[in-house]
């Protein structure tokens, strides 16, 4: 955690970003994506067929993916999280993913069950897929893309209009 | 019983559950590791913002959150790429390509991307984080994706659209 990085590499004020804490970082954290990545392979959600089959009731297998995964998070998240420590790599406290409710995660929750409804993909699941070759995913991608960026044009619209002081 | 029991099971899991379930844990492993080794509850869907703010100056994407973990995001989205993309050449099928409709990908993949920014999260952030942690707001969030998913799915089928 001790951080004396006060300008001895260059003059230009950089942003500190989360993997300056350690070299294992990145590292790390392409593991852990490996494993996720081999994991969304392995349960086939990387094909959009299957995540289908699963909500017109002809394969109930998804079940066991979301909720094997919940399993296993559930408890790492709980006894590290009861242990007070904090993480090796970064000195962050482990803590649940805890995030308030609100009308946006509502809203947010039903578009994205549409889109997913209609196209069998979803975030991870289509990075996964381009993974094992299938490029025509990349429609997919290139959309999710465009949809991120339109929430956050109109969201900034949004808080421009109903707030109007100078953001810092 | 037994029958009934096998029978039942073939009806609900006709490719049956160990591949779903193996699966399942290694997409918790990989989370286990990246949240043991830095404290992060790494969801997937962050990835669009924060690399959206490489090339727009929109403030939404420049917030210091995102410029801090942007990337990081890249190469956990890269590692994804990477393992399934090691699994599929070790097994011999990379290479298959899906039969649904490029405008369903596209379309739903606009929709993905606003939802699971707006909803605070994907089927990673809030489905296994989330509940993972035993949050109400994503058990509400994922519940009400699921069943939406389930409808419009369905609304499809009885369209004669397939796959």
């Amino acid at each position: 955690m001790s951080s004396a990085t006060s300008g001895e590499t260059s003059s230009t004020t950089r942003v500190p970003e989360d993997h300056d804490s350690s070299p294992w970082f990145l590292p790390l954290v392409f593991v852990g994506g490996f494993l996720f990545g081999i994991g969304l392979a392995v349960s086939q959600m990387a094909r959009p067929e299957v995540v289908l089959s699963f909500f017109q009731f002809a394969d109930f297998g998804l079940v066991f993916v979301m909720g094997g995964a919940a399993a296993v998070v559930s408890g790492i998240f709980f006894v590290a999280s009861a242990s007070g420590r904090s993480a090796p790599l970064s000195g962050r406290r482990y803590t649940r993913r805890l995030k308030s409710m609100d009308k946006d995660v509502m809203l947010g929750g039903g578009i994205f069950g549409v889109g997913w409804g209609l196209s069998g993909i979803c975030p991870g699941a289509a990075y996964a897929s381009l993974g094992i070759g299938n490029v025509v995913i990349l429609y997919g991608v290139a959309g999710m893309f465009v949809g991120a960026y339109l929430q956050g044009y109109l969201r900034e619209a949004r808080t421009k209009s109903t707030a109007t002081q100078p953001a810092d | 019983m037994t029958f009934t029991t096998v029978l039942l099971t073939e009806l609900l899991f006709p490719n049956g559950i160990s591949h779903y379930l193996l699966g399942g844990i290694l997409i918790g492993l990989g989370t286990a590791v990246i949240y043991l080794g830095t404290g992060i509850h790494a969801g997937a869907s962050t990835f669009l913002e924060t690399t959206l703010s490489y090339g727009s100056k929109l403030s939404r994407f420049q917030q210091p959150k995102f410029i801090a973990s942007r990337d990081w995001r890249v190469v956990f989205t890269a590692g994804i790429i990477a393992g399934a993309a090691a699994y599929s050449i070790v097994l011999g099928d990379f290479g298959w390509t899906t039969e649904v409709q490029p405008s369903r990908l596209f379309f739903g993949g606009i929709l993905i991307g606003i939802g699971t920014r707006l909803g605070k999260g994907c089927t990673s952030g809030h489905g296994v984080c989330g509940v993972g942690s035993g949050s109400k707001t994503s058990i509400v969030n994922v519940a009400l994706f699921m069943l939406v998913a389930i409808g419009v799915a369905q609304l499809v089928m009885a369209f004669g659209v397939t796959p």
